[in-house]
């Protein structure tokens, strides 16, 4: 899956536009179709096909034991899927939005994170959790968190988001074809942005732990994810009336982290700017300018910088517009990082 | 004036919705009034002789190990050690009535269930010992790692019982919880999902009094936790939890109803926790020394060793050869127990991803770093003396 062939192979003339939603299907569906260990459960999953339609037709083609509507409990749902990764199975949960996967913590941390750890390597868990995350779509309280830094900050567990409709079908193959857990977050406002894209062959698999370079630039680095990049593109392109050429680094896997992209990024740039629209306090950016720091030193011209969402609970919907980080904050920051100095 | 006779009062009279209707009888999933006994009636007769001597057997050696397991706190072998002497008869039997292929998923306290079942005493010890997490391989043993977390591997079980009955394996999960562990949201999930699903488990509580110092009272007020059963829609047991031959005719019920296809068990067998809830506990605080006797003249040991002697079946020299099989087993433990454990500092990466991360890489070789230059200290430190 993973041969240049593959990736030639989904820019064929059949390549037509496709959602985000879709391709996360698609990759469901597909990994279900190979592999009949490949178990979905949640909540709504089924009949229904999720909220999202996310699973829309998976319980028509494989059957209800295969895409399982679940009792609404979210502990219970990931606490059985681990006892049926312990019996070889490969389940992938569904939490319906970000912040009712607060229940199920337990389980994460205590046992989905650290299963292969306290047997010593003996029982690792191919559980994927899969999380819509983010807000944007104005969504009404306990719709919008962003909790990448809970899941970021637990040993055991791969955090993985993609924002491009390529990287949802890549990354989420990839997520239930490892032999880890990972928390795999779906920027629920990409859910309906669209690429060209060929359903028959659908882009390589990605594998985790690989940022990438979305755009080339001299100036400075941003550094993003997920929801996020859309936004980096946007500021970038409008950065050029500005004078300012903006590399954009997509992370694409949190954990694993790519320092190495990262750091040769900004040793080429000497700036960089981390955006993300989790709260900025205890969130990934100062984690992200920490290993900057401490990798890219000398090759700084500015200290790092990050654009996050402010400290506060996610705010209404009819708010949330002032709360969430937008192109102009994005340039505000990359206009403060100290060009006289080096001019 | 009631409402029914106010003029009209019929018009106004909600039709019922149509489409759901309460189960209206219970009664076949309510427990009974008292806990369920064999040893001291007639259903003794019932019992295959020899699986009693066994339950004896293992009684004795349960109660040595338990002993032994605490001496060893003592010295400072064990970190800490939660004893279930009191327990034994549940604890032995649970391990008793799976099959090899069935799955035992044990909390703390359940590491005797987990050595009946045939698991190397000191590998059953590494997470109380503090050298391990899990001294064994899990699938290799068909037994869930001890579980610290109330209840948490409760869902577990539930999962685990459901996928085996996807693959079309004929296979129970017994999953081990105390009073206190009823209390947890888990709990009430695991029981949900186990009774929506029709999985093969069986649930048992063993109510020995005290959630660490909390009683019962204060932990519920349902009229007893074999009760909770009727509300998921399954049959709660209420057993004599110090009766040995009782636990296993109940849990073997249940297993063997699991196995037909029947779905979940709630068990309550009613125990008591002779020693303190660990070594680090203080247990006079919360608890009268009268209510502790009166369960030791309830002991479980005492309780089949008197039916089978009573009986015949037992006499003085087979409580001999129980009470010298015990003392071997907890010599070799002690011997075992007594020599350093071998730690690889290494192994603290080993196993966190199957593949180390970047990260973990550079960690891995900064400890690499220190240990050599630990040595190599310890090398100068020795040539100069």
């Amino acid at each position: 899956m993973t041969t240049a062939a593959t990736k030639a192979g989904s820019r064929t003339a059949k390549a037509k536009p496709a959602t985000m939603a879709q391709a996360l299907g698609r990759a469901l569906r597909d990994s279900m179709a190979e592999d009949p260990t490949v178990h979905v459960l949640g909540e709504d999953v089924g009949t229904l096909g999720g909220v999202f339609r996310i699973t829309d037709g998976l319980a028509k083609e494989f059957g209800d034991d295969r895409c399982t509507d679940t009792p609404l409990a979210e502990a219970g749902i990931l606490g059985a899927a681990v006892g049926m990764a312990m019996y070889g199975l490969r389940p992938v949960v569904e939490m319906q939005f970000d912040a009712f996967a607060y229940p199920a913590f337990e389980q994460l941390m205590s046992h989905v994170a650290k299963m292969r750890n306290r047997t010593g390597g003996a029982m690792p868990l191919p559980i994927t959790v899969r999380v819509p995350y983010g807000g944007g779509i104005g969504g009404v309280e306990h719709h919008s968190d962003s909790s990448e830094a809970y899941y970021m900050a637990t040993p055991g567990l791969h955090v993985v988001t993609p924002a491009t409709v390529d990287d949802a079908y890549g990354l989420l193959r990839a997520s239930i074809a490892s032999d880890d857990p990972v928390v795999f977050l779906e920027p629920k406002r990409l859910y309906w942005s669209k690429a060209d894209w060929s359903p028959e062959a659908p882009a390589a698999v990605e594998p985790i732990g690989r940022a990438v370079v979305r755009r080339t630039g001299r100036s400075a680095t941003l550094i993003t994810y997920g929801p996020s990049l859309p936004v980096c593109m946007e500021a970038a392109e409008a950065a050029v009336a500005e004078g300012w050429d903006l590399e954009v680094v997509d992370l694409r896997s949190l954990v694993p982290f790519d320092d190495e992209t990262v750091a040769a990024s900004v040793r080429r740039t000497g700036r960089a700017v981390v955006v993300h629209e989790s709260p900025g306090f205890g969130g990934p950016g100062g984690e992200i300018a920490a290993r900057i720091t401490e990798r890219c030193f000398h090759h700084l011209e500015a200290p790092v910088l990050r654009v996050a969402g402010f400290d506060i609970p996610y705010p209404p919907p009819m708010l949330e517009r002032h709360h969430l980080p937008g192109v102009d904050r994005v340039l505000d920051a990359v206009a403060r990082l100290q060009w006289e100095a080096d001019s | 004036m009631t409402v029914q006779e106010l003029p009209g009062a019929a018009a106004y009279r909600p039709t019922p919705p149509p489409a759901w209707k309460p189960i209206t009888d219970p009664a076949p999933l309510l427990p009974d009034p008292e806990p369920y006994r064999v040893l001291g009636t007639d259903a003794v007769a019932d019992m295959d002789p020899e699986l009693l001597l066994r339950l004896h057997a293992e009684l004795v050696r349960g109660r040595r190990y338990n002993t032994q397991a605490t001496a060893l706190t003592k010295q400072g072998r064990l970190a800490v050690y939660p004893s279930s002497t009191g327990q034994e008869a549940c604890e032995i039997a649970a391990a008793l009535v799976l099959e090899e292929r069935d799955w035992l998923f044990p909390s703390y306290r359940d590491t005797l269930a987990a050595v009946a079942r045939g698991l190397d005493p000191v590998e059953a010890l590494t997470l109380l010992r503090g050298d391990r997490h899990t001294g064994y391989d899990p699938r290799e043993h068909r037994i869930a790692p001890l579980c610290t977390p109330l209840a948490t591997q409760l869902p577990h079980a539930v999962g685990l019982a459901h996928a085996a009955r996807l693959k079309g394996d004929d296979v129970v999960a017994l999953a081990m919880v105390g009073d206190g562990g009823t209390s947890e949201g888990d709990f009430h999930e695991a029981l949900n999902f186990a009774a929506v699903w029709k999985a093969p488990v069986v649930f048992l509580v063993q109510n020995n009094g005290f959630a660490i110092s909390v009683p019962l009272a204060k932990q519920t007020a349902a009229p007893s936790l074999a009760h909770k059963a009727v509300g998921y829609g399954m049959p709660g047991r209420l057993v004599d939890g110090n009766d040995a031959a009782a636990v296993h005719q109940v849990l073997s019920e249940a297993v063997a109803r699991a196995r037909r296809g029947g779905g979940p068990t709630l068990i309550e067998a009613v125990t008591y926790r002779m020693d303190a809830h660990t070594n680090a506990d203080d247990a006079t605080r919360y608890r009268v020394d009268s209510e502790v006797e009166t369960w030791r003249a309830h002991d479980p040991v005492q309780l089949l060793e008197r039916e089978l002697t009573g009986r015949g079946l037992l006499d003085d020299e087979g409580i001999e050869q129980a009470k010298e099989a015990a003392e071997r087993m907890a010599a070799a433990l002690r011997d075992r127990m007594n020599a350093d454990p071998e730690l690889t500092p290494m192994d603290l990466f080993t196993h966190v991803y199957a593949e180390q991360t970047s990260q973990l890489r550079e960690q891995a070789a900064a400890l690499r770093a220190e240990l050599d230059a630990e040595q190599d200290h310890e090398h100068s430190a020795e040539a100069g003396r």
